[in-house]
């Protein structure tokens, strides 16, 4: 038990508490000097996030995250297919490879993006150079630059848990459909998507959550018109005043983000333990 | 017909991994571009980089962030290591309530973790941006990833090689000192490694910490790069990649990702 109790102190006192001190805060109100005051708690900061001039910060986020996930579950699923099942004694390398990217600062990964995207960036200098342009294409802070930032970003998120669930994948399930008589197509949409469908769910998770919480990406490449809940909240911090309603906002980023991980997980296990 | 599909699998696989890697590199090809301003090549050049130990502001931040790292290293190395042992070995009621313990901070987004701790310190002790703020909130988002590194190390290892330690006169210390910490050491410092790469590199939760004297290389890296790009940004990120790079690669080689990879890709493996 002494093993916990230093770890588990820290991580009450120093990860619990403040977030308790989150939803405190999100129910107070700023007075005349922009400083937080607690004298009359309410749920105004709430009702405030939910109403419709804000709203679209909130759906902006959710449309990021959504198309991001998607992206990366098509793209990285064909990958982990192939990692699984033609990496041979390589898989592990190849995985490792995967990682490697994620494991480097996230904030020069975005900022690299910046040398590629901007106007007289490498993309547009390849695309003049072939002749697709003459004039150099607006790729930075566009829905187009934030996408695919996030994209890059949460990809090696998605391919890992894919990479699992399809390398447990009995091969001889597939072979099995195929000697019923089902095209290769079949035996795809039959048998290996709905087995891999635990790690389908964890991918689109892992990139989705992420996602959604990211401040990085949008900020350096949305520019200042990109609206995101967590350039919200940054905003509402470090340069406005109004600390109770950006807590508000933090605290239903905290309770979207834990409430869909665990229905995620129960999910996730309902389906490994129906496919046992 | 499936060597076919295979060979378009494996050029496909190539351009992803082109995708993943070539932003990187062209980074890396920009460090040593003398030209100043713009994208043509004019000529290959190292002189971005002995420029940048002449930058008094970059040096002062980079003594900042190694001053965090390295606190927030030890404090969640220990801590988490212990957590770590302690759930691969001990069975007791709230086991899964420490584990989501664990897991949480690793899900919820760092915005939010960087403001509870703000509001934390500011409303509690009416103070903010001290280094101890900055070491408290590093020290607080490493401990789950050496925990659980470690504790996948600890859960593979045979718990009768301790008990026959202590069969043989060995202290409860002597046992953990000569048999079990021997045995999870590469886990404890892959683990290490780990929390000195998602240290040296935060920049949110770090941004809503820090104060006017804690300002730490990815603070200052985060304002220039408002301002565009420059071969300096281009030299100093190239070292930070080399840097986590290489220290990743060491905790890859520690056995850090085991549970990732090869326990994974290996299952029938003996346990090592």
């Amino acid at each position: 038990m002494a093993l916990l109790l230093p770890g588990v102190g820290w991580l009450v006192l120093f990860f619990v508490v403040p977030l308790a001190f989150i939803f405190i805060v999100s129910l107070g109100s700023r007075d005349v000097l922009d400083r937080v005051s607690l004298a009359s708690p309410s749920l105004d900061n709430y009702f405030k996030a939910f109403d419709p001039v804000f709203l679209p910060t909130f759906l902006n986020s959710i449309r990021y995250a959504a198309i991001t996930t998607v992206l990366s579950l098509a793209i990285g699923y064909p990958i982990a297919y192939w990692i699984s099942r033609y990496g041979g004694r390589h898989k592990v390398l190849l995985i490792i490879l995967v990682m490697l990217p994620f494991w480097t600062s996230y904030l020069i990964r975005t900022y690299s993006w910046m040398i590629l995207l901007r106007d007289n960036g490498v993309v547009n200098s390849i695309l003049q150079a072939v002749g697709l342009t003459h004039e150099p294409i607006i790729l930075m802070n566009t829905d187009v630059s934030v996408i695919l930032g996030m994209t890059y970003g949460f990809l090696p998120f998605a391919i890992l848990p894919l990479f699992v669930s399809i390398d447990r994948l009995d091969a001889n399930l597939v072979a099995a459909g195929r000697d019923l008589y089902a095209s290769g197509r079949q035996a795809f949409r039959h048998v290996t998507l709905p087995l891999t469908m635990p790690g389908i769910i964890a991918a689109a998770l892992l990139t989705f959550i992420p996602a959604l919480g990211d401040f990085v990406t949008p900020d350096l490449l949305g520019g200042p018109q990109t609206t995101t809940i967590a350039k919200n909240i940054q905003e509402l911090f470090l340069a406005g005043r109004d600390w109770p309603y950006g807590a508000a906002l933090g605290f239903v980023l905290m309770i979207v983000t834990l409430g869909g991980t665990l229905l995620a997980l129960r999910t996730l296990r309902r389906e490994v333990i129906g496919a046992d | 017909m499936t060597t076919e599909r295979n060979r378009w699998l494996s050029v496909y696989a190539l351009l992803v991994y082109a995708f993943l890697f070539a932003p990187i590199v062209v980074l890396i090809i920009f460090s040593f571009n003398s030209a100043r301003r713009g994208l043509v090549w004019q000529g290959f050049t190292t002189k971005w980089y002995p420029q940048l130990f002449s930058n008094d502001e970059l040096i002062d931040a980079l003594v900042v962030t190694l001053e965090v790292a390295v606190v927030a290293v030890l404090v969640s190395t220990i801590l988490g290591s212990l957590l770590g042992l302690g759930l691969a070995r001990l069975r007791f009621r709230g086991r899964g309530a420490t584990e989501t313990l664990l897991l949480v901070p690793m899900i919820t987004p760092e915005i939010v973790m960087g403001l509870a701790l703000l509001l934390f310190f500011l409303q509690l002790f009416d103070a903010h941006g001290s280094l101890l703020q900055l070491w408290v909130a590093h020290i607080t988002f490493c401990i789950s990833y050496v925990a659980i590194v470690v504790r996948a190390r600890a859960a593979s290892m045979n718990p009768q090689l301790e008990e026959a330690a202590r069969d043989l006169g060995a202290s409860a210390w002597g046992a953990f000192r000569y048999v079990t910490l021997p045995i999870i050491l590469p886990a404890v410092i892959a683990g290490a490694l780990l929390a000195f790469s998602l240290s040296f590199d935060d920049y949110v939760v770090t941004t809503f910490n820090s104060g006017v004297g804690s300002s730490t290389l990815p603070l200052y890296i985060y304002g220039k790069i408002k301002f565009g790009v420059t071969p300096e940004i281009n030299a100093i990120s190239t070292i930070i990649v080399a840097a986590t790079a290489l220290a990743i690669l060491a905790a890859w080689r520690l056995g850090a990702f085991r549970g990732e990879g090869r326990a994974v890709v290996d299952e029938d493996a003996p346990p090592a």
